[in-house]
């Protein structure tokens, strides 16, 4: 092709294109503008919880959006006319024990299931799975039941025992297992490696990805639970934060700055675990939601 | 290989080494689903058929008589429906605004992350307290939502135009629009997930894709409609039936945004499951709740099985 005729070519393509590159460009702007105004939306509630949580209450009533005379007080009462402290502390115990054993468990359960071979390996996996069609509502009355024989109502255990091992970290444990070689526990079995051993110290440290995704998971919706804490945490010294943040701002009736402060306490320290572990989280629901 | 030559004994034993520690491992997990999981499960079915009492013996036996009653309450029938109906509005309305702003998150450049950490922010946030920060919003002498709409009116009075102003709002105890009002909040809290994962899937699909329907000059809504949806037929499928068996499940934003009237105006918001909680914990019925959990578990199990003759049929195209 000569020099010109390329020219002209080039030329063409140029007039050809420019229309569907300002149009592109046009989708791009109107996506921005829309997606601010989608985020403003989104980020509204929060900033309108937290001013709100710093007004008096003669302000609450009053249309102003910022505080004009900003106030630590709410905050103050609710932390020390509540049992909040407690309720922290029983929240941080049940989320992290509840957590602690996921993480242990699934993994455990996702390697055997992943890497050994055992009679009945097929119908234990299909039995597991068949636990996530059972919705949590038709299991806390027998739960209750059983709690009440037991003497588990009010107590740490009582609050965790149904989410020890979840049949959803079972599965994700078990497909990241599954990428892992069988010649790899294979050659640990010949040096000598014990059976937990091979879990422990060869399977385990090549999972962290799945473990990081599951342990967010679990420590997060063991926070956020509001259904079995309810039912089974009755007295005010067993109630996790849910459970005491909804009943605060029960009584609170109209006071509406007190029952803000009360819920920023309960959003504002998930979404600062959010902006930290921002990027395994989402990666974790890609991972769990598109691939799983 | 025509004759195999006799296994040694050895890794015979090998293999039964393995089955057995697999269930030493297995044991304690296995107690656990037997007891926690499945006997409970099972435990429901057989309480749903005796009226409640602490202690077994005194235990009437109903036999179906709770489920003929289910057949006749009108409040359950309101349950049921408002049910499917926060499903029938959450589902639909995450979908597509979930997907609109995916596809223009793929569009945008620099800030793609931030936005999709904004949006998906109130997901992972308690819907506990998400609910009491929008009944305070919803509030109906003080609330923003009231207030920017006199505000709204004040300022189109000014130009003589009233009439596109709109009334304040009763917005969770008008009984017509309460439910309205509740499905709206769990969109905006469950639209992230949505995000997240439909922004996923269309990463996933190959640009080769589009650049070959271009060259057939197909246009932007061709190349939606005829290689964006269907690729992203698995994830929407997925997504459709965990949002559906969440909107099934609602319990959190019901009980906390209307708290002193949990489930109403006039049952107008009330779903099964705070259903099944005032009656099984708030009269102490606990057989006739446990019918109600049964009739639930029912409805997951057939979305569920939908899902999965859907799933299915993918894998084969």
């Amino acid at each position: 092709m000569i020099a010109s005729e390329r020219t002209v070519v080039r030329g063409l393509r140029a007039a050809e294109e420019t229309p569907r590159r300002r149009r592109v460009d046009a989708w791009v702007v109107l996506s921005y503008a829309l997606l601010t105004l989608g985020a403003a939306a989104m980020v509204f509630p929060f900033a309108w919880m937290l001013l709100s949580s710093f007004k008096p209450y003669r302000e609450i009533l009053s249309f102003s959006i910022l505080p004009e005379r900003f106030t630590l007080a709410n905050y103050v009462e609710v932390v020390t006319g509540t049992a909040f402290p407690q309720w922290l502390l029983n929240s941080v115990i049940v989320a992290v024990g509840t957590t602690a054993s996921v993480l242990f468990f699934c993994a455990l359960v996702g390697y055997v299931l992943a890497t050994l071979k055992f009679p009945f390996k097929n119908v234990i996996f299909i039995l597991i799975l068949s636990t996530l069609m059972v919705p949590t509502e038709m299991l806390v009355i027998p739960w209750f039941v059983m709690s009440a024989e037991y003497g588990w109502v009010n107590t740490y255990w009582g609050l965790m025992f149904p989410g020890l091992i979840p049949g959803f970290g079972v599965f994700l444990m078990r497909q990241f297992f599954q990428t892992l070689p069988r010649d790899l526990f294979d050659a640990g079995r010949i040096d000598g490696v014990s059976e937990f051993g091979l879990f422990w110290r060869i399977g385990l440290p090549l999972v962290g990805p799945g473990l990081a995704a599951l342990g967010i998971f679990a420590f997060i919706g063991n926070w956020n639970a509001y259904l079995w804490p309810l039912i089974v945490g009755q007295r005010p010294e067993m109630r996790t934060i849910p459970v005491g943040i909804s009943n605060f701002s029960g009584e609170a009736a109209t006071q509406w700055n007190l029952i803000m402060s009360a819920s920023s306490l309960a959003i504002v320290p998930v979404l600062i675990i959010f902006l930290i572990f921002q990027k395994q989280i989402i990666e974790g629901v890609v991972l769990t939601g598109v691939k799983g | 290989m025509t004759s195999t030559p006799p296994r040694p004994r050895r890794s015979l034993s090998l293999a039964q080494r393995e089955a057995l520690w697999a269930y030493v491992f297995l044991a304690v997990p296995i107690a656990f689903y037997a007891f926690i999981r499945f006997w409970p499960a099972l435990q429901s079915f057989y309480l749903s058929l005796y009226t409640w009492h602490v202690d077994p013996a005194r235990r009437t036996f109903v036999g179906l008589g709770y489920y003929r009653e289910l057949l006749e309450n009108p409040v359950f029938h309101q349950a049921l429906k408002n049910t499917f109906m926060y499903a029938a509005i959450t589902v639909p309305a995450s979908m597509a605004l979930g997907l609109g702003i995916a596809l223009m998150l793929q569009a945008v450049g620099r800030g793609r992350s931030a936005f999709r950490a904004i949006y998906f922010a109130p997901y992972i946030t308690p819907a506990v307290a998400i609910a009491w920060v929008w009944g305070w919003m919803y509030n109906y002498n003080y609330g923003i939502i009231n207030t920017l709409l006199i505000e709204w009116y004040v300022f189109l009075e000014r130009f003589g135009l009233e009439r596109l102003a709109i009334d304040p709002q009763r917005f969770l105890t008008d009984p017509s629009l309460a439910l309205v009002s509740v499905s709206v909040v769990v969109v905006w809290q469950q639209l992230g997930f949505q995000v997240v994962i439909f922004l996923a899937g269309l990463q996933g699909i190959p640009r080769i894709y589009y650049e070959a329907a271009r060259i057939d000059g197909a246009t932007p809504w061709d190349l939606f409609r005829h290689v964006t949806l269907p690729l992203l037929n698995p994830v929407i499928v997925f997504s459709v039936v965990i949002t559906t068996i969440n909107a099934l499940q609602l319990f959190d934003q019901i009980v906390n945004i209307n708290f002193t009237d949990q489930g109403g105006p006039l049952n107008r918001t009330l779903s099964i499951a705070l259903y099944m909680y005032q009656e099984a914990f708030g009269r102490a019925r606990l057989g006739y709740a446990a019918a109600v959990t049964v009739v639930l578990f029912a409805i997951i199990l057939v979305v569920t099985l939908i899902q999965l003759r859907l799933t299915q049929r993918r894998v084969e195209y």
